[in-house]
């Protein structure tokens, strides 16, 4: 299973016009020329003309270089950061629903060691929340599934530069 | 300010661009748009066929230089420009094109003759609108003419909702005025300006190079640098190929023009840039119809590349000295360096390099049998002849095919922009409309179509608008009774098992049909009434001319690079098989 911790996983910050079809566009972009996307989050930015995608690349399928370029050709976007995991606060969220009819404590162990939620809880499962580093979340996921996990879903990885760490503009 | 309503307010701002022809179909959804059209003093072509409009736009903005514009509606209108969308976007054609879509309210609800166009064209585009306000229009149409011209120049489509251009519609009327209207693209800022710096350096390794080669692509030819292009010749001596998209960017009668690389270029300039040890390319993507396999393609050569497309660096071949720019801009910057570090005075002797050249060239010289008595024509005859006795600044387009590469071989092109063909798609039917569109914006020039017997019947409905509109091309229709390119692979690759590749010689009569459209027709089998019929079409100026020249089946364009070879396994002509020998020998030995 590839992670987004993998060396062939670069991230992405890219500035792009908050209008309609944007998203498909960069969408549309990686499907066509063949560049793998590991994850990918979109959210508005606090200047309501622009919205930010985090898109974890895997310059396996591509070197960065071109899709940087290729990227860039997009006529709605901005501006692409490249933010490299020493540069970079990087944050992920995940919550996983867990049997828990066995082993309720040693999950309960693990979410205390974590500092991970409980977000619901019947007799037989959890549903249990982490944020942070998208390498923690990893170990913690590989953990849960020693127990089982129902379901999983992960947000894909949002990221900032580091304050004082000059962002690595690679265009705009 | 004028208070209009939307179809007014887009029709005036296309006058506003400058515009003075629009290539077009109506239908439901863009209906208003049709109406202000009738005062407007933008001319109106109505094609027979969407793709025609699309492909018109094209041929207009190759001859012009100015963007080219379409207009078609909703559904099943906007899926026939895609063709033409997709052939702007890989030739890098400028181009603007207006589609109708249906209500606002009803996008989405799967409303008679809606489709997703910008969805579908997304990929096929520079870039596409759906416009959703009628004070939008205004701005969105002077992005749009932005956008296509600029840069790397593109398809741009402009996807307008008929409520918003409905004069019943009060949401429709707004406030028009084109100068102020706002463009807001934050980003996009094309580069254009070259680094002098890397110019320098570009400089430097072209004075230590003993074997270069100017790679010459369409880029040269949207950046209008022909000019500077032959600056650079005359100051460094340096040999240039012209890809099929650069043909006539540099004059075929230069001592210095090798001709045409690639798949189908000529020996000469195919080794050329195989022996390279600099290849300076100039608004050229090193397509793999240029480089054949890869790995083995120019292997020691540097390379200096200048496009203004950034992404093209890199992509296919590494640059040792990539420059971002406009093609004329880096060129003019290169004379400048140059001149600064000695030359001409202090130029590199080139003269071995050039005397090898020169000695591949009279070995190898582009070449075909004569028919023999009986035959029917040679397709390579047919192009001389028309050459020959053709106007010198005759506007040339083809099909695609083997007669698009017997064009491209054995015309001599002299000038800029006056070869217009489909090189990056590949799409037959591309001559006729791309003929009519080229004689649309270029009215005083010989315009010949030199078109192969599968792409005719593609489009050869545009016929009809070219003698309805009195649009007088001339069509040169290479009738081999074959899709004679699928024929050629078919023969060489699989042991002339001939699989779905034959037409027919006289279904359908052409002569006829060509006639039945409001054109004059002639048809010619022998050599000798060649010239007597080309002479006469030459005359006629009133109405669209269509040659039929009867041709044999059995020619094969050589040389050729088979498909997945290395250019040094480029397959010669049968009669120069023995002296390709003997030199790949003596070199090995
Ligand atoms: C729209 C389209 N369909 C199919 C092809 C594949 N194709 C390339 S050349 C060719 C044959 C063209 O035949 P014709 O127009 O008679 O030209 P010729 O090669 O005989 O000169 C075909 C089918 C293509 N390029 N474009
Ligand atoms: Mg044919």
């Amino acid at each position: 299973m590839t992670r987004p911790g993998d060396l062939s996983h670069h991230t992405l910050s890219v500035l792009v016009e908050n209008k309609a079809g944007v998203l498909a566009r960069v969408a549309d972009l990686f499907a066509r020329r063949g560049y793998n996307i590991v994850s990918l989050a979109v959210a508005p930015t606090n200047d309501e003309r622009f919205s930010r995608i985090t898109i974890v690349v895997d310059v396996e399928s591509a070197p960065l270089e071109q899709i940087v370029k290729q990227l860039f050709k997009l006529i709605n976007v901005v501006e692409i950061q490249e933010l490299s995991p020493e540069a970079s606060v990087e944050r992920e969220l995940m919550i996983a629903t867990v049997r828990s009819a066995r082993d309720r404590s040693q999950i309960l162990e693990l979410v205390g060691i974590f500092e991970a939620r409980i977000l619901a809880v019947s007799a037989e499962r959890l549903t249990v929340s982490l944020e942070g580093r998208p390498d923690k979340i990893d170990d913690f996921e590989i953990l849960l599934r020693d127990y089982g996990i129902d379901d999983v879903q992960r947000t894909g990885r949002i990221a900032l530069p580091k304050i004082g760490k000059p962002p690595v503009i690679i265009s705009s | 300010m004028t208070r209009m309503d939307g179809a007014q307010a887009l029709i005036k701002s296309l006058e506003a661009e400058g515009v003075e022809v629009v290539f077009g179909y109506p239908g439901g959804a863009i209906l208003p748009v049709y109406d202000p059209i009738i005062e407007s003093s933008v001319r109106h072509v109505l094609v027979r066929h969407e793709q025609g409009a699309g492909h018109m736009a094209e041929g207009y903005a190759h001859a012009t230089g100015r963007p080219g514009v379409c207009m078609v509606t909703s559904g099943p209108a906007a899926t026939n420009v895609v063709t033409p969308l997709a052939d702007a976007m890989l030739d890098s054609v400028p181009m603007v094109c207006i589609t109708g879509q249906v209500a606002l309210a009803a996008i989405g609800t799967d409303a008679f003759q809606e489709c997703d166009t910008t969805g579908i064209t997304r990929s096929v585009t520079k870039h596409n609108f759906l416009v959703t306000r009628a004070e939008d229009i205004p701005g969105t149409i002077k992005a749009a003419f932005y956008i296509a011209t600029s840069g790397r120049p593109g398809p741009v489509l402009v996807d307008i909702p008929k409520d918003i251009v409905d004069k019943n519609n009060p949401d429709a009327w707004f406030d028009f005025d084109y100068e102020t209207a706002h463009i807001d693209l934050p980003g996009y800022s094309p580069s254009v300006e070259p680094d002098l710096t890397l110019v320098d350096e570009a400089a430097q390794l072209i004075s230590q190079a003993s074997q270069p080669v100017l790679y010459v692509g369409g880029g040269v030819l949207k950046a209008r640098g022909a000019e500077a292009l032959m600056q650079l010749v005359e100051l460094t001596g340096i040999p240039v190929v012209t890809t099929l998209m650069a043909r006539g960017a540099f004059p075929d009668e230069h001592e210095l023009c090798l001709g045409m690389p690639g798949m189908h270029g000529n020996y000469t300039a195919v080794n050329a840039m195989q022996k390279s040890d600099l290849l300076i390319a100039l608004g050229s993507r090193f397509d793999d119809r240029i480089t054949g396999k890869l790995g083995g393609f120019a292997p020691d050569a540097k390379v200096i590349h200048v496009d203004i497309d950034p992404a093209e660096h890199d992509k296919v071949r590494k640059a040792d000295v990539a420059i971002a720019s406009d093609c004329r801009l880096a060129t003019e910057a290169l004379v400048t360096s140059l001149k600064a570090a000695g030359y001409p005075d202090d130029r590199p002797d080139l003269q071995a390099w050039r005397s090898k050249l020169s000695g591949w060239q009279e070995t190898f010289p582009l070449t075909y049998e004569q028919s023999t008595d009986g035959e029917l024509l040679k397709p390579q005859y047919v192009i001389e002849r028309l050459r020959d006795l053709a106007p010198k600044d005759t506007i040339v387009t083809s099909g695609v095919g083997q007669h698009q590469m017997f064009a491209s071989q054995y015309w001599e092109f002299n000038h800029p922009y006056t070869w217009i063909n489909s090189g990056g798609l590949g799409t037959m039917g591309f001559s006729i409309p791309a003929a009519v569109g080229a004689k649309a914006g270029m009215p005083d020039r010989t315009v010949w179509s030199i078109d192969g017997d599968g792409c005719f019947q593609m489009t050869a409905q545009e016929l009809v608008t070219a003698a309805m509109e009195k649009i007088p091309i001339k069509v040169a229709l290479l009738n081999n009774a074959y899709l004679g390119m699928v024929k050629q692979w078919q023969d060489m690759f699989y042991e002339e098992r001939l699989s779905e590749v034959h037409l027919s010689h006289d279904m359908p009569d052409y002569v006829k049909w060509a006639e039945a459209m409001g054109c004059v027709a002639f048809r010619v089998e022998s050599p000798e009434e060649v010239d007597a019929v080309i002479a006469k079409a030459n005359e006629i100026n009133d109405r669209p001319v269509v040659i039929e020249f009867r041709c044999v089946n059995s020619e094969k364009v050589f040389p050729m690079v088979p498909a997945g070879g290395s250019n040094d396994d480029l397959i010669v002509d049968p009669s120069q098989r023995d002296a390709q020998a003997r030199i790949q020998e003596s070199s090995a030995s």
